[in-house]
């Protein structure tokens, strides 16, 4: 007894620092399966408003561009709007319409990680709740995460983990959107068969296998493409239409019917079985 | 004026948090360097200190970065890391000058305080990329991130050094 007791002293220090260390590394481990820890994220209280009010100082450096950005979406959508041929009200009752929009802020962004979260400014007051997919005026830009009164964390594409149905436009083969950690601007589309005719500069938009992100997001255009080693499948790189280093304003939609989706799978995969 | 050294460690804490979160993980330099200037507490902290809360002041401040940054728990680990081999590392650097009951940080050479300072930045970055890219098959990668990203942070945290010089404790 008095023999363990000695080393325990002898050794408290490594000890602790073993203890320490096995905690830290459980925390790790622990959100590298499929949902971050739920403390361990930028939405909570305390991160979440410091990060917020150093935004609202930062946010009047970039209005200008900012400004310039939403009016070229405005002028967009006006076009698409006039060009309408019947406007038809009823079409446009909130109950029929598959997906909802929300917008939101960024207050945290981050692209230097193999991990990549945003910190955004809405939260469950706003109704966002987890698996809702974020895009911006030009594209694409993650899946939300974590959720807390106020805020949210958001995947972003860029991180190792996402992985995004897409598809080519104008056709029906699709793949699914990676990241392999190297560029902030490239990502990879993997998993589209040899046989599609592919050319540089074709743009990539999200696919309707997800019950996320509604058909036809754009995405980005090819940057190049190879066999992969099996020389059955293509691995794409896509040159990303956002810049992901310069994001203020974001969208976050909300599919209806997710959960009906859902479960529906959930149900045909168990009689499978 | 112990009273004195606690604020002025709890304030340098605060600080080097904030400026960290706020300042140099936005930074971005060529697109991945952010320098991780916060070592410089782990650095400042002094010397014949209780090496258990020593330990327990790393964790702490490993977690209040990770918190900011969505890094789950790397900074700590990398933290927690570099403070429980700090003495080891002040022995290799300084020698046996480092038992003595007079011996100051401020005292020593130029050269000895880069060299502690370099090495206490490359375990960390070292200990932080391994785990944040977590595969062996990329350590190019991490070798890479290592030496720009540890290169920028010794550059920041010698600038800072000289700015706020530690006073003769």
């Amino acid at each position: 007894m008095q023999q363990i007791i000695n080393f325990i002293i002898r050794y408290k220090n490594f000890l602790l620092y073993i203890l320490l260390m096995i905690i830290s590394l459980g925390f790790t481990i622990q959100s590298h399966s499929y949902h971050q820890s739920r403390f361990f994220n930028s939405s909570n209280w305390v991160t979440g408003n410091i990060l917020r009010t150093s935004n609202n100082v930062t946010t009047y450096f970039g209005l200008d561009q900012e400004n310039q950005r939403l009016m070229e979406e405005n002028e967009r959508l006006r076009y698409l709007l006039f060009n309408k041929s019947s406007l038809d009200t009823v079409a446009l009752d909130s109950v029929q319409q598959t997906y909802t929009v929300t917008t939101g802020k960024v207050i945290k962004n981050s692209y230097a990680h193999p991990r990549n979260y945003i910190t955004i400014n809405q939260g469950e007051k706003d109704s966002v709740k987890p698996d809702m997919g974020v895009i911006t005026s030009k594209g694409i830009l993650g899946i939300v995460e974590n959720v807390s009164n106020n805020f949210a964390t958001v995947q972003s594409i860029l991180n190792e983990k996402s992985n995004i149905n897409a598809k080519i436009k104008n056709t029906d083969h699709f793949g699914s959107l990676v990241w392999d950690m190297k560029r902030f601007d490239v990502v990879q589309l993997v998993d589209i068969p040899r046989l599609v005719p592919l050319t540089i500069g074709d743009t990539i938009v999200t696919g309707g296998m997800s019950s996320i992100f509604p058909e036809g997001i754009p995405i980005g255009t090819i940057r190049k493409f190879d066999l992969n080693s099996s020389q059955s499948f293509y691995s794409i790189d896509v040159t990303l239409f956002n810049d992901m280093t310069n994001i203020k304003n974001v969208y976050i939609v909300n599919n209806r019917y997710r959960e009906e989706i859902l479960e529906l799978q959930n149900q045909t995969e168990a009689d499978d079985k | 004026m112990i009273s004195n050294y606690y604020i002025l460690n709890v304030l340098r804490f605060i600080l080097l948090v904030l400026v960290q979160v706020l300042v140099f993980n936005r930074l971005n330099f060529f697109g991945f360097i952010n320098p991780m200037v916060y070592i410089l507490f782990l650095y400042w902290y002094p010397i014949k200190e209780n090496r258990a809360a020593f330990i327990g002041l790393g964790f702490l401040l490993g977690l209040a970065i990770d918190f900011f940054s969505d890094t789950m728990a790397i900074h700590t680990a990398s933290t927690i890391t570099i403070a429980y081999i700090r003495p080891a590392i002040m022995r290799f650097v300084f020698g046996v000058n480092f038992e003595f009951q007079s011996f100051k940080l401020s005292n020593t050479t130029q050269v000895q305080q880069i060299t502690f300072l370099t090495l206490l930045i490359l375990v960390h970055h070292l200990v932080f990329f391994t785990l944040e890219i977590f595969s062996l098959a990329n350590f190019l990668l991490v070798l890479k991130k290592v030496l720009a990203t540890g290169a920028a942070t010794l550059i920041l945290c010698l600038l800072f050094g000289s700015l706020f010089s530690v006073r003769k404790e």
